[in-house]
């Protein structure tokens, strides 16, 4: 399977980082290299497999659900690089 | 005597208990030495303060009788552990000026057992990468050179710094993190131990984020036993990590007997790769003899889906990455781009993105984003998955046939020259061929330095244990470090 550069774009974009237009078409040769590499995967028998979800046969803990935490409010937004008013600013998001 | 910084934990722990030397003296050797090695670009924030407060803490734990194995030990931080109050960038723009208000577990247990922090060290930007040249801020420089010849040479990666100021003393220990090999690669590339821990021994609370599945941490010394003093210290069940294990720590060190008599290595034949270097094939084989004379006994083993390891890992390490990235998005912490007049919160996100992360991390994102995506989900990631599963199940197998460790080379080649130009992205991962299957398979895995190359560079062998026998797969180790008899250092010209 080959990458175009629309399919870069595409995926630059649903991974929400900016990429110019001069660059798309390195970035999809990029993307060639890397998935040819994996497309090795196909050779392998895989039926009946079922996919990995935890690599230690390990139970989950669960906890109490009660609250342990919490009022930290400055601290929560200390590292904030635009915090108002005890929130977090962002660009307008609704016109 | 030698100088203080030079050190190995466990004589650093006996000179201490006996009042011969105090935590402050041996923190201000190291603060020294590191302050001196600034050419090596291994310590990128520096905390003198925090160390001499934490080694007068020591000294008085130590005046009072209370002194666990790693009180008043300088240890160097990878910059991927959060450090409360200190800068914890994970070597990336993004997270410029980023300090955490908490302090991640490992880093607090440690803390906790007395240790203290000369600084934080540089690595791959999010620990992505096998030479520490990703990082913002610049490349790590291997201590060792090629003899006289005066090209810098790569300390490996991810964990570059962390391995760069342990080999070059400028601490007595360090943590690393690993995913794919960035601890073991490094550790080879340098001449020192390091230790990948089976996945769950070690909480991951606190440690930025690459691929949940397959990272933990260790640590990375000077010695087998000093791993063993340091892993003791940083292991252990934590609430705030659902996936760490609700095991008791046993006492690593005291497993350290050098006694391998009757035990069973396997030397998989498929890690004996097309055109590998006689150097490497010689250093195997001198392990393998090793372990016989210290009375093992070798079997070849075959782990078929070995050659498929690479592949998986750079589906599924890539997917969990953009997953794990995708908080960085200018809002919460780090770096927000400079927005133009109209731009909106997808505008915010995309320059933002674009701007804070380096090219090897985009490329994973979006690799990980598109084996994520609807159509391929089923034919990249559940594909690598299933293989993942396969791989693991060949290493069962192996235990399961009698086989107690297994011994390989721990890296292709021993360190390479910085700079050098790898136009295709895949030719740097083919560096973890022999480290990543142990991630994929949760495994703990040690590499153990046992010899010079021609050229005078440090070279690892890997020794692979059982789940949760860390102790015993350190044991193997220490035959390993006991008949190499590796004492080589790199001689100093930073």
């Amino acid at each position: 399977m080959s990458i175009d550069t629309e399919t870069a774009r595409r995926v630059a974009k649903l991974a929400r980082i900016r990429v110019e237009d001069a660059d798309l078409p390195a970035l999809a040769q990029d993307f060639n290299r890397i998935l040819g590499f994996v497309e090795q995967l196909n050779e392998v028998d895989v039926e009946g497999i079922e996919p990995m979800t935890s690599v230690t046969p390990m139970r989950l803990k669960r906890r109490v659900d009660e609250v342990t935490d919490g009022n930290q409010q400055a601290k929560v937004l200390s590292n904030a690089p635009d915090a108002r008013e005890g929130f977090f600013a962002v660009p307008k998001v609704v016109e | 005597m030698s100088e203080l910084n030079a050190l190995t934990i466990a004589d650093a722990r006996k000179k201490l208990r006996a009042k011969e030397i105090t935590a402050v003296e041996l923190t201000e050797a190291c603060l020294k030495a590191a302050d001196a090695a600034k050419a090596l670009n291994a310590v990128v924030h520096p905390t003198p303060e925090i160390a001499l407060e934490q080694a007068k803490s020591a000294d008085a734990r130590l005046a009072s009788g209370d002194a666990p194995d790693m009180c008043g030990i300088p240890l160097g931080i990878k910059d991927l552990f959060c450090t409360k109050g200190v800068a914890s960038q994970a070597a990336s723009g993004i997270l410029e000026g980023f300090k955490p208000e908490y302090e991640s577990t490992v880093t607090s247990q440690l803390f906790d057992s007395g240790a203290v922090m000369i600084g934080k060290l540089n690595m791959d930007e999010f620990a992505m990468g096998s030479s520490n040249e990703t990082s913002v801020y610049g490349n790590v420089i291997n201590p060792w050179r090629r003899g006289n010849d005066e090209a810098a040479l790569t300390p490996g990666g991810s964990s570059g710094g962390s391995a760069s100021a342990v080999a070059a003393d400028l601490c007595l220990a360090a943590t690393g993190t690993d995913t794919g090999g960035s601890i073991r690669q490094p550790a080879a590339f340098v001449g020192i131990t390091g230790l990948k821990p089976t996945y769950g021994r070690v909480s991951r609370w606190g440690v930025v984020a690459f691929a949940s599945s397959l990272d933990q941490a260790g640590p990375m010394g000077k010695s087998v036993r000093d791993c063993a003093i340091m892993l003791g210290a940083m292991s252990g069940h934590d609430p705030k990590d659902s996936t760490s294990a609700d095991l008791a720590v046993p006492d690593f060190e005291a497993m350290l007997t050098g006694d391998i008599k009757g035990q069973t290595i396997g030397i998989p034949k498929e890690y004996r790769m097309d055109g590998m270097s006689e150097e490497i094939e010689d250093l195997w084989a001198t392990g393998r003899a090793m372990l016989e004379d210290a009375g093992a006994k070798i079997v070849d083993i075959s782990l078929p889906h070995t050659k498929y390891a690479l592949p998986a890992y750079y589906v599924i390490a890539p997917a969990e990455a953009s997953s794990n990235l995708a908080r960085y998005d200018g809002v919460r912490y780090g770096h927000r781009a400079k927005l133009a007049h109209g731009d909106g919160i997808t505008e915010m996100y995309e320059k933002t993105r674009a701007e804070g992360f380096g090219d090897e991390v985009k490329r994973r994102v979006m690799i990980g984003t598109y084996v994520l995506s609807a159509g391929f989900y089923d034919a990249y990631y559940n594909r690598a998955r299933r293989v993942r599963a396969l791989i693991k199940k060949d290493f069962d197998d192996a235990f399961a046939s009698g086989v107690d460790a297994i011994l390989t080379p721990a890296t292709p080649s021993s360190a390479f020259e910085l700079g050098q130009e790898f136009d295709d992205p895949v030719q740097m991962y083919l560096n973890d061929v022999f480290t990543v299957t142990v991630n994929l398979a949760g495994l703990p895995g040690i590499a153990v330095p046992a010899g010079l190359d021609r050229q005078g560079l440090p070279l690892g062998l890997q020794v692979i244990g059982k789940p949760w026998e860390e102790g015993a797969l350190m044991n193997v180790a220490q035959v390993i470090e006991d008949r190499a008899g590796f004492v080589s250092k790199p001689s100093k010209w930073w």
